[in-house]
């Protein structure tokens, strides 16, 4: 185990020793962590370090062979992945997840709704209940997707498409929530809408992100979590990252050598 | 004991047939993924072809055989270039409906051709009658039935297993793209896995047709039949496909010879409960 | 954002979507009238379509809307047909609307049921399933002739007259009239359905059931409430049509009509309710016209038609109408 960052007062979520084998290949390797209201962590690693499977397992999408899961205390290891989001366990996806004919209105809208249990009534229409229409709005004006608001999500740019993954996660109103490479194949100049987009979450949201650009982890994180080979190295600030030799070895390599130049 | 007997060898040369003629749709399923309502219509052209060869120009049976396997192929080629080629990668319900539109279409021109009537095709000698097989006698027919199946699967498993196109066939079952970037032309390995999933259809047509019998419904009727085998096996798995086989016509004779006023009821209860068990079929794989 | 603009949004969509449903209706009625008008002779033969609309409207929520691919749909028409026409004949039901609602409530069921098994498959394993419950529905209600009539059909059905005042008379007049009022009721209600929430989902459910899981929102439960939904609308047109006739026949449950149901809404375009009306009348008309000369014809034209549509026209006839629209008015502007 690395070294801690300081035992958190209260945990949002917590991950105690989970583990998950692939034909006897242990890709998660006794991984415990922590995340408190308010956290901004960066989970980065190698390719093939096991982080999506992580991601996977701490949703629900796979199951663990051991260890287990807790969101706000409650031990939520055997629940659903539907279940784990209506309790506050949201993820975005690496590879934009988007309803492809529907327009970024009626994505933000369905997810309030779903948030609200009202996603199952047969009746009404969103557009009119005002109070929906008016969150809805808010949301893709903070995400600058007031302009395409009508247009089918097929027809709209990639990086807004990321955008309004971002919209679509932040509607289901998160306790935690696991961002897996939330700027992936976005161009340079729509990384900034989305990095502000992260900058303007709640306050009390614990964040988990994965991604592979190091200058983004650095600007958003304030913890910096390290897996390699299914296990994790290192567990600590951005600025001892980099200086940390097993780190260095397993992963950061050239990078490491021209930020300590630089 | 002999209705044991009686059941035992009408299923097992009922699979066979089944089998010879759903094992290209496995093929052409697990390969291209596409869904061919219409290869039931092409073991009924080669039904059709060798009954015209046999019944209007008297050639001997081997010949029409070919013939009927010939002809049927070289139909379809057009049709794969034309039409298949747009569908393969699409949507399941797109490809059900083109290859529905191509049956429909096959079984009024087939009916417009050759008549509503029945067809028959005239067997040699040697496959009419009973054969003795010293605890009981059985239509020489089916025992031919029989012995194709075992040569179809035997063949088809040298191919796939022991010949370099076996390999190219399995690579591009496995991973299309992976397969293209290692230098297999998939395309070319469609193309003949196309030509011969239809040949054996024709084939299944000609031999099966004194237990399916050809008309022009023909292609409507048993459609359901053979996508179910190839289902109930796993799309793209011989053995599956034999099995599946195997086990739906023993379970269609048996309640044929017990429970006749049922229908096909204890037949459907079976898919029914064998792809609820098995939703990827006997032996496919899981996705 | 101040809340001026998005109530002002709202109420314009508002008022267009309440303006697109009065013309919709419109646009039904004023066709079913012009067609009572142009063809007297022929109520019989409109009023059988109208109660195929409803099936073909049923698949559409399943399929068009929600993405389960089907080939046996009909299990939920002849459901409601069965029904309707068992309380009917057997127990004296004879009352048209409470047939209707026996129907509809036997479909529903049905569709729940159903939905079990076929929602358990996926691509070629769901298609199968579906094959093999409308087989298996098909060979039960021949097996069980007592109650069903078993191939000769179930006959003995005598609706009283409708609201106990319109008797159903020889031309087929008040079947005609009574079948539009239900089509025009059902489009209605449906329109509503698939703008509401639960309509949304199914959609989502449609294009990407992963991202509705992450949603937290349950896909199974949802497509089963669709299913049930469906399996109402189809058993109205089950029973419209056993009232209509006055008989229920094995055709009714079998893979032949569920196959044609998918047929006529693809000819006519997935995913818009329109489209599940125009292919329907479309399909039906056609068949009826050119069978008659000599059916074989008629699966030439319907195999080229559907090979054509898949080629050139894969949103149907109303959405290529749609986007021959749309091109018209890129045009003017």
């Amino acid at each position: 185990m690395g070294p801690c960052a300081g035992a958190p007062v209260m945990s949002l979520l917590e991950v105690r020793n989970l583990r998950k084998n692939f034909g006897g290949l242990a890709v998660t390797d006794d991984v415990s962590l922590n995340l408190a209201k308010g956290d901004r962590v960066a989970l980065i690693g190698p390719n093939g370090a096991g982080k999506t499977t992580f991601v996977n397992l701490v949703t629900g999408q796979l199951k663990p062979h051991a260890g287990s899961v807790h969101l706000d205390g409650e031990d939520i290891t055997a629940a659903s992945p539907s279940r784990r989001v209506q309790a506050g366990l949201v993820r975005s996806f690496q590879v934009t997840r988007l309803f492809s004919e529907m327009t970024p209105e009626e994505h933000v809208a369905l997810a309030l709704l779903q948030k609200q249990g009202r996603s199952g009534r047969v009746f009404g229409d969103y557009r009119g209940m005002p109070a929906v229409m008016a969150e809805t709005h808010e949301i893709l004006a903070l995400l600058n997707l007031d302009g395409i608001a009508q247009q089918p999500a097929n027809s709209i740019a990639y990086g807004q498409q990321r955008l309004l993954e971002i919209a679509l996660v932040m509607a289901l109103r998160p306790k935690v929530l696991l961002l897996d490479e939330p700027a992936a194949g976005v161009p340079g100049s729509d990384t900034m809408l989305i990095e502000r987009a992260l900058e303007r979450l709640p306050g009390d949201l614990a964040v988990l992100m994965i991604d592979h650009d190091m200058d983004f982890v650095f600007r958003f994180a304030r913890r910096v979590v390290v897996l390699a080979a299914g296990a994790i190295i290192f567990d600590g600030t951005p600025a001892e990252v980099s200086r940390d030799p097993r780190v260095r070895e397993a992963y950061l390599g050239s990078y490491a050598d021209d930020r300590s130049q630089a | 004991m002999q209705t044991i007997l009686s059941i035992a060898a009408d299923s097992l040369a009922y699979g066979m047939v089944l089998f010879v003629i759903s094992i290209g749709l496995s093929v052409t399923m697990g390969l291209m993924k596409v869904v061919n309502l219409a290869h039931g219509a092409f073991a009924m052209i080669g039904g059709y072809v060798a009954s015209y060869a046999t019944q209007q120009m008297g050639l001997p049976f081997g010949i029409a055989v070919i013939a009927a396997i010939v002809c049927t192929v070289l139909v379809a080629i057009p049709l794969e270039r034309l039409l298949y080629r747009r569908i393969y990668g699409a949507p399941e319900l797109t490809q059900v409906l083109m290859s529905i539109g191509i049956t429909f279409a096959i079984i009024g021109i087939a009916n417009f051709v050759m008549g509503p009537t029945l067809k028959t095709i005239a067997l040699p000698e040697q496959l009419q009658g009973p054969v003795d097989l010293g605890f009981r006698s059985i239509a020489a027919h089916k025992l031919f039935a029989v012995a194709v199946g075992i040569v179809v699967a035997g063949g088809l498993w040298l191919l796939v297993e022991r010949t370099p196109f076996g390999v190219r066939l399995r690579a591009a079952v496995d991973d299309a793209a992976m397969a293209e970037a290692l230098g297999v032309k998939t395309k070319a390995v469609y193309a003949i896995s196309f030509a011969l999933a239809i040949g054996l259809a024709a084939l299944g047509g000609v031999v099966g047709a004194q237990l399916l019998p050809i008309e022009p419904y023909y292609a409507l009727h048993y459609m359901v039949t053979f996508l179910v085998v190839v289902s109930v096996g796993g799309a793209g798995s011989i053995a599956g496909a034999l099995a599946a086989s195997l086990i739906l016509g023993l379970v269609q004779t048996t309640a044929r010879y017990l429970a006749p006023e049922y229908g096909e009821f204890f037949f459907y209860l079976a898919v029914i409960a064998i792809v609820c068990t098995f939703p990827n079929g006997l032996l496919g794989r899981s996705k | 954002m101040s809340d001026m603009p998005v109530n002002s949004v709202t109420t314009r969509s508002w008022q267009r979507t309440a303006l697109g449903d009065f013309w919709a209706v419109a646009a039904v009625a004023l066709v079913a009238g012009a067609l009572f008008l142009l063809f007297p002779t022929n109520l019989a033969l409109l009023t059988r379509i109208i109660a195929v609309m409803l099936l073909v409207l049923s698949l559409d929520l399943v399929t068009g809307f929600s993405g389960v691919a089907t080939l046996g749909h009909a299990t939920l028409f002849g459901a409601g047909a069965y029904a309707a026409g068992i309380f009917a004949a057997r127990f004296g039901v004879t009352d048209p609307l409470l047939m209707l609602a026996i129907g509809a409530v036997a479909g529903a069921l049905a569709g729940a049921v159903t939905s079990l098994v076929i929602l358990r498959g996926h691509g070629l394993s769901q298609l199968v399933l579906s094959i093999a419950v409308v087989s298996l529905a098909h060979e039960a209600a021949n097996k069980l002739s007592a109650w069903t009539g078993g191939s000769d059909g179930l006959s003995g059905i005598a609706p009283s007259p409708l609201f106990g005042l319109f008797r159903f008379d020889l031309f087929g007049r008040t079947a005609f009239f009574m079948a539009v009022g239900l089509l025009l009721v059902v489009f209605v209600v449906l329109r509503i359905v698939v703008r509401s929430p639960f309509g949304m989902l199914c959609r989502g459910i449609k294009q990407d059931p992963v991202r509705v899981r992450a949603m937290g929102a349950p896909v199974y439960f949802t497509l089963v409430k669709m299913y049930a939904i469906a399996g109402a609308v189809a058993g109205l047109g089950g029973a419209l049509s056993a009232i209509a006739t006055k008989v229920v026949g094995l055709d009714s449950l079998s893979f032949t009509t569920s196959a044609e149901a998918l047929v006529m809404l693809v000819v006519g375009g997935t995913g818009k309710l329109f489209g599940a009306l125009v292919g329907t009348l479309v399909f039906v008309w056609f068949e009826d016209r050119v069978s008659a000369i000599n059916p074989f014809h008629w699966l030439t034209i319907i195999g080229v038609l559907l090979i054509g549509v898949v080629l050139f026209a894969p949103k149907g006839l109303v959405g290529a109408a749609e986007s021959l629209w749309a091109r018209v008015r890129g045009r003017r502007s």
